[in-house]
């Protein structure tokens, strides 16, 4: 039997989320590994289908539109895929992992009954059976697990896993999608931004990177006599910037900025995907960790592995050689 | 208000991690356990909560024996009874099966919020009190940021993170299930006399047939995932690693950096 797959994607007025792209690939790879059919599903106060949806290689775009969309709510969304799951009986929903999606698709999965599969970041096919990869214990290790029972899989895709631009272009055409009456569970008051950026350092050449190794603020000075020798910008992992060790402005990461400098130095950065996700288009890594299985190591181009309390004050001696 | 916590007890992910021999997740008996760090933000938005409003904190936490030690921890800071998910078959359970549990415990009385950590850092699924409150047929919101009490208690004001540096505000009818991301607030610390007190506070231990479940629907047994094994990350296709001296490390990288990568 065919399988069918749908991959929901996500929109804010009329521009399709990078992720969302990320998805479609996500969902073609596991059509052709299947031997099924991808279809893209858009929710919309309009129907409307956002910029060039329609020229993937796709079965169908689905689109769910009503007044009560024009806001992402998790009712309305719940609302509007719940009962078209039902109806349709999809093999397999995938949804970007982002912050909107872990919102509302666990509710999905359980008012439809579904299994969800959060965060995947690969898969692979063994006859029908889909096993999935996905990171656990904060990205330092990853499990793969398999779906039991039958029916619909929801499964949310990481950032990075699948690139954007292995999508396969083609023509589909569009149909809607019958919508009954919406809840919506929010009254929406508006958007903010988080917190003052102050520091812009999507636009740094070299981004020093601080992570939880450090150990608190009062170890950070070699840590920033390093990004002064070495010319670059401090940046932060999350937990740094929750323990109130660097403002919030330095924070690298899927809730931080987004940076691709030319040099990135990890310092006692263990490289969760949360972390990676901001920082992994650097042309250059280099991370300095104690721990030689902390995923950083990973993606990093060069890896010093030792105590960062010493290694750092032997590099700041090197650097400042040359500039004597 | 009445305000139920749910808490996860973790495996400290700073420390070494040793994976178990049959592979399946890691070797228990050299870790080091703590309460979720998130967790621990939903303790404290509930305790000075309860203050402000003159009620209290239920805590709630699903897993083996050991999770006492985070329960008569969150007692000690203030929580004023505790409900242990301790019986065998709740265990080994993946979002859904504990969701389950947990409603189920949360439905035995009346509660005006539920407060949890957005996401555990060992199975990290996120989805947890999500779905808690889909059973409930409460709503929710994940990744919360800040919320205030409004109404009387009728509802909430809520600051839930976006991507990219972004806050939606929005209201929701409580009761609701509010999942904290880290960072929101500053955790107290246990004084003694809340450690001495916390001693003599009731930790109920529930059965499944006490909540009006069985075995089948929680667990292992109850869960739609199942892990097959866990694994380091492959290791670093293109990383080179640099040991040794600290002084000799650091001037090799130096040196790669300006002749190999050409970076400075």
């Amino acid at each position: 039997m065919s399988k069918k797959i749908w991959i929901v994607l996500q929109q804010r007025e009329g521009k399709l989320h990078r992720m969302s792209r990320e998805a479609i690939a996500a969902g073609q790879q596991l059509a052709s590994a299947l031997g099924g059919t991808a279809s893209a599903v858009l929710l919309s106060s309009d129907g409307a289908v956002a910029g060039d949806v329609l020229a993937y290689q796709l079965d169908e775009v689905l689109t769910a539109s009503d007044a009560a969309l024009a806001d992402y709510t998790p009712g309305g969304y719940v609302g509007a895929l719940g009962p078209a799951i039902g109806a349709e009986a999809p093999d397999y929903v995938l949804f970007p992992h982002t912050y909107q999606s872990v919102d509302y698709v666990p509710r999905l999965a359980q008012e439809t009954g579904a299994a969800l599969v959060p965060e995947a970041v690969s898969f692979e096919v063994s006859g029908e059976e889909v096993i999935w990869k996905r990171p656990v214990l904060t990205g330092k290790l990853q499990a793969r697990v398999r779906v039991k029972g039958g029916g619909t899989v929801l499964a949310t895709i990481q950032s990075g896993a699948f690139p954007a631009d292995s999508a396969a272009a083609g023509s589909t055409q569009a149909r809607s999608l019958t919508v009954g009456e919406l809840v919506v569970d929010r009254e929406i008051l508006g958007v903010e931004q988080a917190g003052e950026d102050e520091v812009d350092l999507t636009k740094a050449d070299i981004i020093v990177g601080v992570g939880r190794g450090v150990g608190g603020p009062e170890k950070l000075g070699p840590v920033e006599e390093l990004a002064r020798l070495i010319g670059g910008d401090i940046g932060a992992s999350r937990p740094v910037i929750d323990n109130g060790w660097l403002p919030r402005d330095r924070q690298i990461g899927s809730s931080g900025q987004t940076v691709a400098p030319k040099l990135y130095l990890a310092v006692g950065i263990s490289g969760a995907i949360q972390h990676q996700v901001g920082m992994k288009g650097s042309s250059c890594v280099v991370a300095i960790n104690k721990d030689k299985t902390a995923p950083i190591f990973n993606i990093a181009k060069y890896g010093v592995i030792g105590d960062l309390h010493e290694i750092v004050p032997a590099i700041n001696e090197v650097l400042a050689e040359s500039q004597d | 208000m009445r305000i139920a916590v749910c808490i996860k007890q973790v495996p400290d992910v700073e420390e070494r991690l040793e994976i178990a021999d049959d592979g399946k997740w890691l070797d228990e008996n050299e870790m080091k356990f703590v309460i979720n760090e998130s967790d621990q933000y939903a303790l404290e938005e509930g305790l000075a909560l309860a203050e402000k409003t003159g009620g209290e904190v239920v805590v709630l936490s699903l897993g083996p024996d050991r999770v006492q030690d985070a329960l008569r921890k969150a007692l000690a800071l203030g929580a004023s009874r505790a409900v242990h998910l301790a019986d065998d078959a709740f265990d080994g359970g993946d979002a859904h099966a504990t969701a389950r549990a947990l409603a189920a415990a949360i439905g035995r009385e009346e509660f005006d919020l539920v407060l949890t950590g957005a996401q555990s850092d060992d199975a990290g699924y996120g989805s947890t009190g999500s779905m808690v409150a889909g059973m409930l047929g409460w709503p929710h919101a994940w990744l919360v940021m800040g919320f205030e009490v409004e109404d009387g208690g009728g509802s909430a004001k809520v600051t839930r993170e976006m991507e990219s540096g972004m806050n939606e505000l929005f209201r929701v009818a409580l009761p609701a299930v509010i999942e904290v991301q880290a960072g929101l607030n500053h955790p107290r610390y246990a004084s003694l006399k809340g450690i001495m007190q916390a001693k003599r506070k009731p930790i109920d231990r529930p059965a499944p047939a006490d909540l009006g479940l069985t075995g089948e629907d929680v667990g292992a047994a109850g869960s739609r995932l199942e892990i097959l094994d866990v694994a380091f990350p492959e290791s670093g296709a293109g990383a080179q690693l640099i040991e040794g001296d600290p002084a000799v490390a650091a001037r090799t990288l130096i040196e790669k950096l300006r002749t190999e990568a050409r970076v400075l």
